[in-house]
């Protein structure tokens, strides 16, 4: 599947049932240097839009919300080291954590690349 | 980018838009909180070499006649009057209660004193100002003045190429110098713990001027995102974070601010707002302290997080905090009660509902480098 995007910013890639989740380019960007992430645990079943974790740059935090429903299936330890991966490569080694999808449908609803990025840049 | 109508813009405004700077609203101004370079690495440039600064937002004006120094006095704990010509000195304008209206500095020029106040209070710094002492002295605002500073352990390699004779100042002197056929009004101070200058420049000449210090190999354009969090390894206060009408001078931990002359017992004791109340503080005690803080975990603590016991009694809140990109490790200041402001003492911020430990600490979190001779 393509990747598709939220109005919170964040990315998500599903593959198999299994989403992978970031933040954007646009959001890292926004954010400046990423010195600080915090991801949840594993196992853990969350509702979409709930608070999954938080990304800290040197002047500001901002809260990663579920993109969908589901269980946390496994977070990247090597952003939790170098949290500038969110910065360097933001879509590739610098995800989040990856969710088994409870409800496949609520993807129908998410933002293509498109559309997302014209969001984006009204977000200016 | 477009910026709203009801922004100010400084002299350097077309520089900071072609430097690629990301602008944002600050004290009623456009201003760069950082270049495409980003705010880590203009903080660590800054450290190592030389950072260039925009500050033409904060206010300058001028106090001129023969009771000025007098008059001035007044206003502050501080000594105004013995401070000698070619000095500079750090001040506190107080309210009636004690508490702080604004920090400044000041500089005996000999034929006036000339004084910087933050940007977001100068319209009521001299409106005050003018209130107060207006009958006793001449307050001169400088809106013609812009204000550049150039900060970092290079920052003298760099400026003294175009005049040299600055390399003499010491910390918190100064002078008049031509500096690429600019006429500048120089000290040797700033607020980001390094050594380093403020300029004033006439507004018309501080595009030139910045454009001619870019060109120096030591210096970059640094925003206010690397300015705050440099101030803040400093252990130096944010107007409006750390100190404000609230807080007294005490209270902030200012009292090295305070001099001996205008304490209790000394010869020009007492006499500025407030003057029972911090006298008496400083006797007596304060209900809270500003204190240092470190995090025990790399998790940054920042402004308004709640300070607790380790039996989960609030003690104080941050007022400050982020990741100290030269230390990096999360450091904060903020005001606690007295029995928590020893050095080490262990507290608990409450971050995101989970707590943090930190511990009290000495400020400077990163020495301090000024050039005392």
């Amino acid at each position: 599947m393509p990747i598709q995007y939220t109005e919170d910013h964040e990315w998500i890639n599903v593959e198999g049932g299994i989403a992978t989740v970031g933040i954007t380019h646009h959001a890292q960007d926004a954010l400046g240097d990423v010195v600080f992430v915090d991801l949840p645990e594993v196992g853990a079943t969350l509702d979409q839009k709930a608070v999954a974790g938080v990304v800290e740059s040197v002047k500001a935090a901002a809260d990663v919300y579920m993109p969908v429903s589901g269980e946390i299936t496994e977070v990247n330890e090597a952003l939790r080291a170098d949290p500038a991966l969110a910065n360097s490569d933001p879509l590739g080694a610098g995800w989040f954590f990856k969710v088994k999808l409870s409800d496949a449908s609520q993807l129908d609803a998410l933002l293509d690349e498109t559309a997302y990025a014209k969001f984006a840049e009204a977000a200016e | 980018m477009s910026v709203p109508a009801d922004l100010l813009k400084t002299p350097l405004h077309a520089l900071h838009l072609e430097l690629g700077a990301r602008m944002v609203p600050f004290a009623g101004y456009s201003m760069p909180v950082q270049y495409p370079s980003g705010l880590m690495a203009e903080h660590l440039h800054t450290r190592t070499a030389a950072g260039l600064f925009d500050v033409s937002h904060m206010g300058q004006l001028r106090l001129e006649g023969g009771d000025a120094a007098a008059a001035f006095e007044s206003l502050m704990p501080v000594d105004v009057i013995d401070l000698p010509v070619g000095k500079q000195r750090y001040g506190l304008l107080l309210n009636d209660d004690g508490g702080i209206l604004d920090d400044l500095m000041f500089f005996n020029r000999g034929a006036d004193l000339f004084v910087i106040v933050n940007g977001a209070c100068k319209v009521a710094d001299i409106d005050h100002i003018e209130k107060r002492i207006g009958h006793r002295c001449e307050v001169i605002p400088m809106p013609e003045m812009a204000l550049l500073a150039l900060q970092g352990p290079q920052a003298v390699t760099a400026l003294a190429r175009f005049a040299p004779e600055v390399a003499k100042l010491v910390f918190m002197t100064g002078g008049r110098f031509q500096v690429a056929d600019t006429d500048c009004f120089i000290t040797r101070s700033g607020y980001t713990g390094e050594d380093g200058f403020e300029i004033s420049v006439p507004a018309e000449q501080a595009d030139w001027l910045a454009r001619q210090l870019l060109t120096q190999p030591e210096v970059k354009p640094i925003g206010l995102g690397a300015r705050n969090s440099l101030r803040l390894e400093a252990g130096l206060c944010l107007y409006g974070n750390d100190i404000d009408e609230s807080t007294t001078p005490v209270e902030a931990g200012l009292n090295w601010a305070m001099q001996k002359v205008r304490r209790t017992g000394g010869a020009r004791a007492g006499g500025f707002p407030g003057a029972d109340k911090v006298l008496a503080q400083l006797a007596d005690g304060v209900p809270r302290k500003r204190v240092g803080l470190v995090a025990l975990e790399r998790i940054p603590v920042r402004d308004h997080t709640e300070l607790q016991d380790p039996s989960g009694r609030k003690i104080g809140e941050v007022t400050s905090g982020l990741l100290g990109p030269s230390i990096d490790r999360p450091v904060a200041m903020g005001y606690v009660t007295p029995d928590h402001a020893a050095l080490g003492t262990r507290v608990n911020a409450i971050v995101r509902g989970k707590p943090v430990p930190m511990e009290v600490a000495s400020m400077p979190f990163v020495p301090n480098r000024y050039f005392r001779g």
